[in-house]
């Protein structure tokens, strides 16, 4: 297998004219920790962007970042962090999930539109997604977007781009709105609540004036024996206080909360952020969303029917990370099914690649979305090189 | 002013108008067509006033099935359609042309379910932005974007040019804050895209709707985020010696991680404007005013308030006014929110959008100044600061062609700059027709083209606003 590693935008272009020519069809390697999201696609030769890597751009009182796609995700992280800043949406890292090793790039989170517990409150990736340079499937260089955060020029194709893991071009260079990392963080922590009462408790403090910035909910054998229901909070240090006591007096009905602070908690936030609770294990992973407090009233339906499945809730309970069998089609029946009855939708993250070929890893679309989307294809990629079949079979 | 042009009206749809409105009678109800002039002049422009053009005929649905039986007929008869939410787009973007039916969405003003809970409500398209938050502030709730035309303006119109507003510092603009919609597309189909959930399956539709300018469906629902309000607000006033001062406070401000709720920037000649009007209490002894809004508690917003107080000393500041009162702090908002209709009663204007990085801002204020008296004429420049978003309001005579062209031509100059520094054409009031043929001072050809070939996968015809956004050179279809 080929794998073309240009250096270049016009490289770049070079390398994706000259497979056009030959027909032969293009995986897009970045870091390579997350080629386990979507249908396995099989390509004849890959492009990657680790020849692609250095922040182009970086404007602290701007709050704007712009980097090459394969530069490696902890180096933008830690060039925020030497100047008080971060990228808002906390992106979730794969390998713990998929075990796989690498660094993730700064592209593929752009381009799967990875974002971790802080969605909740701060937007996800594509949210702070301010600007992409790509390479399309005809070989030209676009840009979408820019280095400003206000920004209605024409359609956003920067969030189309967003989450098309891929099938729609080679991203180069992407920019991003950062913010300013809080003094303090502070994790509230209360024991023992059933689902309903964990996403009750969630879905009050979110209604609040207290800004939480993660909420998550543990069921009982998931982090220890109890169920864990956990607020984050990050601000000011004299307004963390405030809030964390004003929130502790609104959800009194659900008992006092623990205080967590330091290290302990943010190894927590990792899991909750990695899913890493199921990390090194066969089960088969879905990543349901839908409306908060629909959560435990699906995951009842779900449970029921899939024996041995193990949950826990993000995003005050609109995000429900499923772990099943990995047997027949994965559950897949049964969760969308539950899903028709409760709304939102199911993507499956980890199965057996036989598993992801047979079943539809990202829910399917009504029928005019689907020839939207095909045609939306079309017009990135007329000859179908990039990633053919990652999102949809024959796309 | 006729200096932007529009496509010559289709000959053929002309002579066919009395057939095309028997043809619309048949699909909505009677008092929902409207074909008379008088009742047509209304919707012959938007908030763009200096041109306008008299639609074929103007439908008012009030049901998604009207909207798609009317959008299936004008496909087949290849007619044009105009979506309009409110009318208030500041860039043309709702203006008709003459072979156009004009599809108004202000029937459909119907909230129609809040779920507290899950913090989201789901309104009919011709809701006003200022009406989600009026059906949700009883229990502390609050719609986020707020572009000053907040009283009037549509969600379907904010969705439509992914309005912004003063707020969007800290809440997002109008793509942050939509989670779902309900679209008819031109073929009649109706589409579901996103729901009560916060990320969509496959590809983003949501995101590529928003901003898109009626030109891929009508928009006849919205399910849009509702937040919890602060538990106060306190607008302050900080009025420095000069622009390049206001704007380095700014950027200190940033830079000590402190993202106020909003930071707005006005001049001299717009902080006399809106004092005339709105009796905001401004100080009118200071070439630049921010206006500086905190939020929490009382003992929180006067911490954040002692930070950005120290900031702004070390910046030069020669004036810190905090509101006192509910009042006062409205009073600041008035004065703000109508700094575009108090210049109004002084003058006619065209207001400009651009955004730029804002570390080019001292430069970019002294470039304007420049240009604008450079065709002898006067500018007044508020704008958001923290974003960058400026919205200079170049001041003219319309009822002077001449001085009329200058305005536009130096507002045509002013946004060039805006690319030349790094920023954009608009920032939130959307390309319309008023920014299309420049366009391509943004945009390479291969850039607009993929644009307009996923403009293509929606309206392979450009029926649906044809005379927007692009160029009306070089279309591309499918």
């Amino acid at each position: 297998m080929t794998i073309h590693t240009p250096t270049t935008e016009a490289q770049a272009c070079a390398v994706v004219k000259s497979v056009v020519d030959s027909s032969t069809p293009l995986s897009i390697r970045g870091g390579g920790t997350r080629t386990g999201l979507g249908r396995p696609a099989q390509a004849a030769s890959t492009i990657s962007s680790a020849g692609l890597t250095g922040i182009t751009l970086y404007e602290p009182a701007e709050m704007v970042i712009a980097a090459r796609a394969g530069t490696p995700l902890a180096l933008v992280q830690e060039t925020l962090a030497e100047r008080g800043q971060m990228l808002p949406f906390e992106p979730m890292d794969h390998r713990a999930l998929f075990g796989s090793e690498g660094e993730p790039t700064i592209g593929a989170v752009a381009a799967c539109n990875i974002s971790g517990p802080r969605r909740i409150n701060a937007g996800a990736a594509r949210d702070s997604l301010i600007g992409i340079r790509l390479v399309n499937g005809r070989g030209e260089m676009i840009k979408s977007g820019g280095r400003v955060m206000k920004n209605v020029t024409g359609l956003d194709l920067v969030k189309l781009v967003s989450g098309s893991h891929g099938t729609l071009g080679f991203l180069t260079e992407v920019t991003f709105r950062v913010l300013p990392r809080p003094e303090r963080l502070v994790t509230l922590q209360w024991s023992g609540l059933s689902d309903e009462q964990g996403v009750a408790l969630l879905s009050k403090a979110l209604g609040s004036p207290f800004e939480p910035m993660a909420a998550a909910h543990l069921p009982a054998g998931l982090a220890g024996d109890q169920a864990r229901t956990l607020l984050r909070l990050e601000n000011f240090s004299d307004s963390i206080e405030y809030r964390a006591a004003e929130l502790s007096l609104l959800l009194g009905e659900f008992g006092v909360p623990d205080r967590l602070e330091g290290e302990m908690p943010s190894e927590l936030w990792s899991l909750v952020r990695d899913a890493a609770f199921f990390a090194g294990t066969d089960e088969a992973v879905w990543r349901l969303s839908l409306a908060p407090t629909n959560g435990p009233k699906a995951i009842a339906t779900i449970a029921r029917g899939l024996p041995g499945a193990r949950w826990f809730y993000d995003w005050g309970g609109g995000l429900v990370w499923l772990a099943v069998p990995p047997e027949d089609d994965a559950g897949a029946a049964a969760i969308r099914g539950a899903l028709h009855r409760f709304g939102g939708h199911a993507t499956l993250v980890r199965a057996p690649d036989a598993v992801r070929a047979a079943v539809d890893v990202f829910q399917p679309l009504a029928e005019p979305l689907m020839r939207v989307t095909v045609g939306i294809k079309k017009s990135f990629d007329p000859d179908g090189i990039f990633e053919p079949g990652r999102m949809y079979a024959g796309v | 002013m006729s200096a932007i042009a529009f496509p010559a009206p289709d000959a053929g749809i002309l002579a066919r108008r009395d057939e095309i409105i028997a043809g619309l009678s048949g699909l909505v109800a009677p008092n929902a067509l409207i074909t008379s002039d008088d009742e047509r002049r209304p919707y012959e422009t938007d908030a763009l006033t200096a041109y306008r053009r008299m639609p074929l005929a103007v439908v008012l649905p009030s049901t998604t099935e009207e909207v798609a039986a009317v959008l299936r007929y004008c496909r087949a008869q290849g007619v044009p359609v105009v979506p309009r939410g409110s009318g208030t787009s500041l860039a043309g973007g709702a203006i008709p042309q003459e072979d156009a039916i004009v599809i108004g969405v202000s029937k459909m003003n119907r909230i129609i379910e809040i779920d507290y809970a899950n913090r989201i409500a789901k309104v009919q398209a011709g809701v006003t932005n200022l009406a989600v938050t009026g059906a949700v502030s009883a229990e502390g709730f609050f719609y986020a974007p707020d572009p000053s035309s907040q009283l009037a303006c549509s969600i379907g119109g904010n969705i439509g040019m992914n309005s912004g507003g003063a707020h969007c510092l800290k809440y997002g603009v109008t793509t942050n804050n939509v989670l779902g919609v309900k679209m008819v597309m031109l073929d009649g189909s109706v589409v579901e895209i996103g729901g009560s959930h916060l990320d969509s399956p496959g590809y983003d539709l949501l995101g590529l709707i928003n901003g898109s300018e009626g030109q891929l469906g009508i928009i006849t629902e919205a399910t849009v985020r509702i937040l919890r309000m602060a538990e106060g607000a306190r607008p302050v006033l900080f009025g420095f010696p000069t622009s390049e001062q206001a704007g380095s406070a700014v950027a200190a401000i940033i830079g000590a991680g402190i993202i106020p709720v909003a930071m707005e920037f006005m001049d001299k000649p717009a902080i006399e404007i809106c004092e005339a009007f709105a009796k905001a209490g401004y100080p009118m002894d200071v070439e630049a005013l921010l206006i500086i809004e905190v939020e929490g508690s009382d003992e929180e917003m006067d911490a954040q308030l002692a930070r950005i107080v120290a900031i702004a000393r070390e910046h030069g500041v020669t004036t810190v006014k905090e509101s006192k009162s509910a009042m006062e702090a409205a009073a600041i908002w008035k004065g703000r929110k109508s700094a575009f209709g108090a210049t109004g009663r002084i003058a006619d204007y065209i207001c400009m959008d651009g955004t730029i990085p804002t570390g080019q801002l001292p430069y970019v204020l002294k470039r304007m100044d420049e240009i604008v008296k450079g065709y002898g004429l006067r500018v007044a420049n508020v704008f958001h600061a923290g974003d960058g978003n400026l919205h200079p309001l170049i001041l003219y005579n319309c009822n002077d062609p001449v001085e009329a062209q200058k305005a536009e031509d130096a507002g045509m100059d002013i946004l060039k700059l805006c690319v030349e520094v790094g920023g954009c054409l608009t920032g939130e009031h959307g390309v319309g027709i008023e920014k299309r043929d420049l366009m391509t001072y943004q945009f390479n050809p291969e850039d607009l083209a993929q644009q307009m070939r996923v403009r293509a996968v929606f309206d392979e015809r450009w029926l649906l606003n044809p005379a927007k956004v692009f160029p009306l050179e070089g279309r591309v279809a499918a």
